[in-house]
């Protein structure tokens, strides 16, 4: 009988085949084989030369790594915090007032509203905003006729601005996510944990903060972490917004590696940016899973 | 009346994020005098689909919404495919070790691609692959099934158990009850999975964008992408590409949503 189990269990291996083939083609040996070439130096064409670890110590003395950095950190801001943040209160709001009050079905076209942008492929919202932000564009046009026009600036070609706008598009891409998902955690949570409070005369701030809020945490805590992760890897929107420009303001570890492996042709440095990122970003997704798992069994 | 103001500044909200589309839709449709004359945000007199005609042929558009479509609907059906034969060993089957295949599967899907991209550049080279949709395809049929295994893992193993029984009892084999009980029984869960790994696919920018690079093999968002990074288009042609490049989305969404309620529904009945 136990060795027929274990024929059976045995014989299922055999429906993994092709996705373990796969993963090992397309994702582990390549990506050992980056963390190889984060070893060596390498122009992309003949042999790679073994240096040993002096692209990490030439990274962590490299300014526009550090910066790159930095701005992941104001995306992550971007992208996780303020969509986390501002969705929460949407949702609350769609959910109690505009659900309860005005019918599900405002409430289902306003959500869709928001979420709309959510669909677009990240190059295309970048072409977009690109247009809308360019010193001749809508934002300073539209400045002008409301009787602002001391306010237009040149959003993506000021260096001290362009962070800020990028940040700014970002979050307009991104807010519909939480918004979608919170909006089903509610619907999942207890609504009369809810008229209890209401019945004891909690202010809606009081309940949205200590009744709903608790209620949906583990959604919050999948939306943080997918956010958080998504920020580090931004890429498209750079891209097509700014290149990292001007003169480095809005550059990310992402773009980083890519213009030292294709337009620099340092492989083996973008390599190694493309290393850290990683190690970084398996460990943030451990350490969120590790308090998330904490704060499930408290 | 605070409600209402509730419901005001949502409206303010929602119009706020859909400015953009109003804004692109209304320059596409003007021609480059009129955008001179008015400016942007000048409603267009006489409508022109001229500039939309005229960067559809410059890049081929019909060519490259081909292309998209090719990719990620042969994606999204390979990724369906794949994770269902992992879902069911893992989730079914129990096969030994499957938490931490599982896992290898979920940090699969968590790796960022650039630290995959420059090997799977010289990779796709040496063997021939490199500029060819294969080589998109391949990629991310497990990049996508590796969320899907996620996904349906959980699903099947909560799949009754009776039915699996009473398949087994009147001689089904693994094969069978696989084609005949579990994946008719979990068609809704695969649906969603299929739009999911469709509209990812379609939106993907990164590796099509250093795979591909001749006009015959370019995604709709690569081929956006690039021109857009040459600043070679006027203000009424970007409108235009943008427009186009928006509008698949929108598509797309409308579907979308009603697969999810399809999906969330059937879930909900089971």
């Amino acid at each position: 009988m136990i060795t027929r189990t274990v024929r059976e269990r045995g014989s299922y291996l055999l429906f993994l085949i092709p996705g373990a083939l796969l993963l090992i083609a397309v994702i582990l040996v390549p990506f050992v084989m980056n963390v190889g070439i984060s070893f060596t130096r390498w122009q992309g064409v003949g042999d790679p030369q073994w240096t040993g670890l002096d692209n990490y110590t030439r990274l962590f003395g490299d300014s526009t790594f550090w910066s790159s950095f930095q701005h992941n950190l104001a995306l992550v801001v971007a992208m996780a915090i303020l969509p986390t943040a501002a969705g929460l209160v949407v949702a609350a709001a769609l959910f109690d007032v505009i659900g309860k009050r005005f019918g599900p079905r405002a409430a289902s076209v306003l959500r869709a509203c928001v979420y709309l942008p959510q669909v677009l492929p990240v190059a295309v919202a970048g072409i977009v905003w690109s247009w809308i932000l360019a010193p001749q564009g809508a934002l300073n046009e539209f400045l002008g006729l409301a009787g602002l026009g001391f306010l237009a600036q040149n959003w993506l070609g000021d260096p001290d601005i362009a962070l800020w706008s990028v940040m700014g598009v970002l979050l307009w891409i991104q807010l519909g996510y939480p918004v979608v998902i919170f909006m089903a955690g509610l619907q999942r949570a207890d609504p009369s944990l809810h008229e209890a409070a209401e019945l004891d005369g909690a202010s809606w701030w009081g309940r949205f903060w200590h009744v709903t809020v608790p209620q949906i945490r583990p959604e919050v805590f999948v939306v943080l972490l997918t956010c958080t992760i998504a920020a580090l890897k931004v890429f498209g929107p750079i891209y097509v917004l700014t290149r990292g420009g001007p003169g480095g303001a809005t550059n990310v570890p992402s773009y980083f590696s890519f213009q030292n492996f294709f337009e620099k042709t340092q492989v083996g440095y973008g390599a190694a940016i493309a290393t850290v990122l990683t190690v970084l970003i398996l460990v943030l997704t451990a350490v969120f899973l590790k308090v998330q798992n904490r704060g499930e069994r408290a | 009346m605070k409600r209402h103001a509730v419901l005001w500044s949502l409206i303010v909200l929602a119009v706020a994020m859909l400015a953009p589309f109003v804004i692109v839709a209304l320059n596409a449709l003007k021609t480059p005098a009129q955008y001179a004359s008015g400016g942007p945000l000048a409603l267009p007199t006489d409508i022109t689909f001229q500039g939309i005609a005229d960067f559809w042929d410059r890049v081929d558009f019909g060519r490259k919404l081909l292309n998209s479509f090719i990719i990620s609907g042969s994606v999204a059906v390979l990724a369906v495919v794949v994770s269902v034969l992992n879902a069911y060993a893992l989730g079914i089957g129990r096969v030994r070790g499957r938490l931490w295949i599982l896992i290898a599967f979920l940090v699969a899907n968590t790796l960022p691609q650039e630290a995959m991209v420059y090997p799977l550049y010289f990779l796709a080279k040496v063997t021939g692959l490199y500029d060819t949709q294969l080589s998109v395809i391949v990629i991310f049929t497990i990049v996508q099934a590796a969320f899907g295994t996620y996904l349906l893992t959980s699903t099947y193993a909560g799949f009754p158990h009776e039915l699996l029984e009473a398949a087994r009892i009147d001689g089904a084999n693994k094969w069978q009850v696989l084609v005949r009980i579990v994946v008719p029984v979990s068609r809704p869960t695969l649906g969603v999975l299929f739009v999911f790994s469709f509209i990812w696919t379609w939106n993907e920018f990164f590796l099509p964008l250093v795979l591909l690079i001749s006009n015959d093999t370019q995604t709709v968002p690569v081929a956006l992408g690039v021109l857009q990074g040459q600043r070679l288009m006027d203000a009424t042609m970007t409108s235009a590409s943008a427009l186009l490049g928006v509008i698949p989305a929108i598509v797309f969404f409308l579907i979308f949503q009603r697969t999810l309620t399809r999906g969330i529904t059937a879930g909900a009945v089971k």
